[in-house]
C-alpha cells in the first residue's frame, strides 16, 4: 500500500495495523526516515519536499510490485511525506513482512534504495535562512544499482 | 510540459502547452528547440546531464521518441535527479 501526505505518521499504529490478524507473518522490518538536522552553525533547519502528484503514485506502486515478486513478502507499506517539514520530523516510512526475516529485510532494504532514485520527489533545504536544492548523491546511484540484475 | 525543483524555478513556470515543430520526434531533439524558446530555457535545460525526463509519467531516456499521433497530446516532464527518501 501507498500513501502521500503532508501529515505525520505513527510508527507503532501502523506496524500493528499491518502484523494484526495474519498468520503467516513471521517477520516485520520498518525503517523510518527523518530530516537530518545536524549539530553545526550550518544546521538544515527544515526541508520542503516537492513531487510530481500524477506520477508518484504509479512510480511507488511500480516499486511495490517489483519488490513483491522479488522477495517473498506478504505485505508492504510505502508512507511518503510532503510538504515543510523541519529537522528530526519523519519523511519515509517502509514496512515490510514477510514468513521469514530475510526477504522482509531485502524488501525493505531495496524499497528504499530505489525510491531514493526513481520516485519523482526532490528536496530543498534550508539553512540559515537559506533555501538551496539538494543535489543527487552518486552513492544512492552506486546503492540502487547493486539491486540491478542483468 | 511540466517541470519541477529548479527547472520549474529557473524556467519561471510550472506548465505550459507547447507544440513543437513536426521534426521534433525525441526528446533529445525537444530538449533541442526547448532551448531555443529563451533564456530562462537554456538556463534551466543547458546542461542535459542535469536534467531528467519522463513522458506521460514514465522516466525516459533522450533517445525516447515523443508519442505521435494522440489527439489530446502526451506529457513531457524535465526535472534534476530525483532526491526523496
Amino acid at each position: 500500500m501507498i500513501r502521500i501526505q503532508t501529515e505525520d505518521f505513527e510508527v507503532g499504529s501502523e506496524l500493528a495495523a499491518m502484523s494484526a490478524g495474519n498468520g503467516r507473518i513471521g517477520a516485520v522490518v520498518t525503517f523510518t526516515g527523518l530530516v537530518r538536522g545536524g549539530n553545526g552553525a550550518d544546521d538544515v533547519q527544515a526541508i520542503e519536499l516537492e513531487h510530481y502528484p500524477a506520477m508518484t503514485h504509479r512510480s511507488l506502486e511500480q516499486l511495490e510490485a517489483e519488490a513483491r515478486a522479488r522477495f517473498d513478502l506478504i505485505d508492504v507499506l510505502i508512507i511518503h511525506r510532503i510538504g515543510h517539514l523541519p529537522a528530526g520530523a519523519q519523511i519515509v516510512l517502509v514496512i515490510t513482512s514477510s514468513a521469514h526475516r530475510q526477504a522482509a529485510f531485502d524488501g525493505a532494504n531495496f524499497l528504499m534504495d530505489r525510491l531514493k532514485t526513481t520516485a519523482p520527489f526532490w528536496k530543498s533545504e534550508t539553512r540559515s535562512g537559506q533555501k538551496k536544492w539538494v543535489d543527487m548523491k552518486d552513492s544512492d546511484i552506486a546503492r540502487a544499482d547493486r539491486w540491478t540484475t542483468d | 510540459m511540466v517541470y519541477f525543483a529548479w527547472v520549474r524555478e529557473r524556467i519561471g513556470r510550472a506548465e505550459e502547452n507547447l507544440e513543437p515543430p513536426k521534426s521534433v520526434a525525441t526528446l533529445d531533439q525537444l530538449l533541442d528547440w526547448l532551448v531555443t524558446l529563451g533564456p530562462e530555457y537554456r538556463l534551466a535545460l543547458g546542461d542535459r546531464r542535469a536534467i531528467r525526463a519522463a513522458i506521460n509519467q514514465e522516466h525516459a531516456g533522450w533517445d525516447a521518441r515523443l508519442p505521435d499521433g494522440c489527439p489530446d497530446g502526451f506529457e513531457v516532464a524535465l526535472f534534476p535527479p530525483v532526491t526523496g527518501g
